[in-house]
């Protein structure tokens, strides 16, 4: 792994058209803005390694599809 | 193609219904290629996404709008050029659902719905920025 050092108000560039600035520093926390074409997805790392916890437990299912076939859902009204 | 699955046991898969996830399912990257089960029935609620590649893979799938009619999708450009999305109203969506032991708990995965391109069937499961909608939507209250 590359591991720089930047201060707040410094950016890095990954390739020519991707920048990742140091907004701000408050202790723990870093705040970065990052600049990027909207062809590159950006995710919070932990939001996409939930998607994966919650696909693996989808998969893993131990109820039969004869069981889920049979199964209503409570309406709900349209909360929007 | 014949498929011998865990839950149906053996079926007849149409090479026109296999559907191909090319960055395949966060969690399941290996495995690229799905077809859908139980669609056709009618009211069916729950539905599969059959792995072609992993017999022993099925996902339950629901429409995410039949299930909470305020839902919407926002994908990014990125995400839609993936599978080639040239126009919305090709896409097919769905949202995978948990069930778990306790199925008063089935909960659906409404902030990472499955986008399927119904012109070239192409899929993938992109991960909505905004917080409006939960990773467990609970659907069985009480």
């Amino acid at each position: 792994m590359l591991v720089l050092s930047r201060k707040k108000g410094q950016s890095i560039m990954i390739g020519h058209d991707i920048e990742i600035s140091i907004i701000d520093v408050q202790g723990e926390q870093i705040r970065l803005g990052i600049n990027a074409p909207r062809s590159v997805t950006i995710h919070r790392k932990e939001v996409f390694e939930e998607i994966i916890q919650e696909n693996k437990q989808a998969a893993s299912t131990a109820i039969s599809p004869d069981i889920i076939r049979t199964m209503r859902i409570e309406k709900k009204e349209d909360e929007s | 193609m014949q498929l011998q699955t865990k839950n149906f046991g053996e079926i007849t898969v149409d090479e026109n219904d296999i559907i191909t996830f090319p960055a395949g399912i966060p969690g399941f990257e290996d495995l690229k290629r799905y077809t859908l089960l139980g669609k056709q029935e009618t009211e069916a609620l729950f539905f599969w996404l059959q792995s072609i590649d992993e017999p022993s893979l099925a996902f339950v799938v629901v429409d995410p709008f039949s299930i909470n009619p305020g839902y919407f999708v926002d994908a990014d450009d990125s995400e839609m050029e993936e599978i080639d999305i040239k126009n919305p109203e090709d896409v097919l969506t769905l949202a995978i659902v948990t069930v778990p032991e306790n199925v008063k708990n089935t909960s659906v995965n409404l902030k990472a719905p499955v986008l399927i391109n119904l012109k070239n069937n192409m899929g993938k499961q992109i991960v909505m920025k905004n917080e409006t909608f939960p990773v467990k939507y609970y659907i069985m209250n009480g």
